[in-house]
């Protein structure tokens, strides 16, 4: 039986992938707390972190946490997330994306066009986040700045927030939609079925052994 | 201040009403502070520590007549002092004292996120309930007064609460019933304006042309007023603000970005969900599986 099993082909090692789950927890933990204090019909939120004062305290030391556990990861992940000019012709091509008719679309390499979108945006929004979420920490920085700046941050960080909800948002469902994506990110492998279909360029690259991260 | 209280007109974080059966059938309250009558004594400052159990740290001389420096979470008002040269070439000391405007629109309401941290009773008062507050400092990115200050023990916001409690009971602030001159008055609003417009009209007839009452529209009106010598020219009293209103940033932040932001990402997971019962997953099957095996197998 398991001589006829076709052989599982890797595509992130153990330590993208914990690295991956600390940043995905750690960003759940961050919205849900920054949606508490952010509107009030979500206060109730705060509960779980143990009212609002611990949600106060709390988040701010877990967006650091995350920052510093996403710049780990984006520098890990961030050499195959170039834009190249097949990644534009694919963008073109969004309805067959969309209506899941991947045949008729340029090859795609580690990740697609979207990914790497999403990836920018990513990057673009935590960025946001950590410089403006200084600025609003009341604690520690707020008095070091002065009152103007300190309300764009505010403005910033819940604009950079909502953005990164919503790509966050589509990143999980693109796992969800793309069957055999999660298991890439739990057990690290993925078929090479699923490889050759989403990612033919990468599967050839790791058919002549390359392609690793 | 936890006295239960009828007369909420106003709670932060809050969209439901508050309790709110008691009206302030008496008029809106008001403290009008004449800052031509003030002689810079500092008894209201005394006063105010004394009703409130307030003891600041003793500082040092930072080279000024404010003391303290600033206001702080011990000190919920404070005399500013600033030297003033007229065209004539006099010079006028203006003393200002400062605290909590108690605004008809309060920014520090506006931009509290936590609920009942910050009211506002029906007959104006605004005021802090420290037991709700969270710490979050937003209060002061509210404030277009820089009014609210975060204590450094216990993280809490405080300022002035135009001694709600004694006025719940039919008293006058404990800074008014101190002053010796008379500068500082309370009652109703419509009196307030009242006293202040006789007193315009007396400090006209003295040379000051451009003497005025204090009662800024950015903010909806305020229930803290000064008259002023220079109405003109409100900055000259230790940078009040000639235009106060909620910053459009804030306005922004705590205006339409709530509803937006939580429709955004209601409507991302809702196209997604629709995608998956319109298109459904995108499956790789055994075709597939066999064209990898073959290319796999060339490959070799």
């Amino acid at each position: 039986m398991s001589a006829r099993k076709p052989p599982e082909i890797v595509r992130y090692r153990t330590s993208t992938r914990i690295n991956h789950w600390i940043v995905a927890i750690s960003f759940v933990l961050l919205a849900l707390s920054g949606l508490a204090l952010f509107h009030p019909s979500l206060f109730w939120l705060g509960n779980l972190f143990g009212g609002g004062t611990w949600t106060r305290i709390l988040h701010p030391f877990i967006g650091v946490f995350m920052a510093v556990a996403f710049a780990l990861l984006a520098f890990a992940v961030g050499g195959a997330n170039r834009m190249e000019r097949r990644d534009w012709q694919w963008l073109r091509g969004w309805r067959d994306v969309v209506g899941n008719h991947e045949q008729d679309l340029p090859e795609v390499g580690r990740y697609n066009a979207g990914q790497k979108l999403l990836y920018f945006l990513i990057v673009l929004c935590l960025l946001a986040l950590l410089l403006s979420g200084i600025v609003i920490w009341r604690a520690y920085f707020s008095l070091l700045f002065p009152i103007g700046l300190v309300r764009l941050a505010a403005v910033v960080h819940a604009v950079a927030a909502t953005v990164l909800i919503c790509a966050i948002v589509v990143h999980v469902y693109a796992a969800i939609w793309v069957k055999g994506s999660v298991r890439a990110m739990t057990r690290g492998t993925v078929s090479p079925g699923w490889a050759w279909k989403h990612h033919h360029a990468w599967f050839r690259d790791v058919l002549r052994g390359g392609g690793r991260e | 201040m936890a006295l239960q209280s009828l007369d909420i007109v106003r709670r932060s974080a809050t969209t439901t009403p508050s309790p709110q059966a008691r009206e302030a059938h008496a008029g809106e309250v008001a403290k009008l502070i004449d800052v031509t009558k003030c002689i810079g004594c500092k008894a209201c400052q005394v006063a105010c520590m004394e009703w409130n159990d307030l003891r600041d740290e003793i500082g040092s001389c930072t080279g000024h007549y404010d003391n303290p420096a600033d206001l702080s979470e011990h000190s919920w008002t404070l005399m500013r002092f600033s030297e003033h040269e007229t065209a004539a070439g006099d010079l006028e000391w203006l003393i200002r004292k400062d605290g909590c405007m108690h605004c008809a629109d309060p920014g520090c309401l506006k931009a509290c996120p936590a609920p009942g941290a910050i009211v506002q009773y029906a007959n104006g008062i605004v005021d802090f309930h420290e037991e709700n507050c969270i710490g979050c400092g937003y209060c002061v990115t509210g404030c277009p007064f820089n009014v609210p200050r975060i204590s450094k023990r216990d993280h809490k916001a405080y300022k002035c609460t135009l001694c709600s409690d004694r006025v719940a009971v039919g008293l006058e602030p404990a800074c008014v019933k101190t002053c010796p001159t008379g500068a500082i008055v309370f009652g109703t609003k419509d009196d307030m304006k009242q006293h202040a417009a006789e007193r315009i009209e007396d400090l006209k007839s003295r040379g000051f042309e451009h003497a005025g009452l204090y009662d800024p529209a950015g903010v909806g009106g305020t229930h803290v007023m000064y008259v002023l010598h220079h109405a003109d020219q409100p900055q000259l009293y230790a940078n009040l603000p000639a235009e106060p209103k909620i910053s459009a940033m804030v306005g922004l932040w705590k205006g339409m970005s709530k509803p937006l932001a939580l429709l955004a990402i209601a409507a991302t997971a809702f196209a997604g969900f629709l995608h998956y019962i319109g298109i459904g997953p995108n499956e790789v099957d055994e075709d597939d599986e066999a064209a990898a095996r073959r290319e796999m197998e060339e490959t070799r």
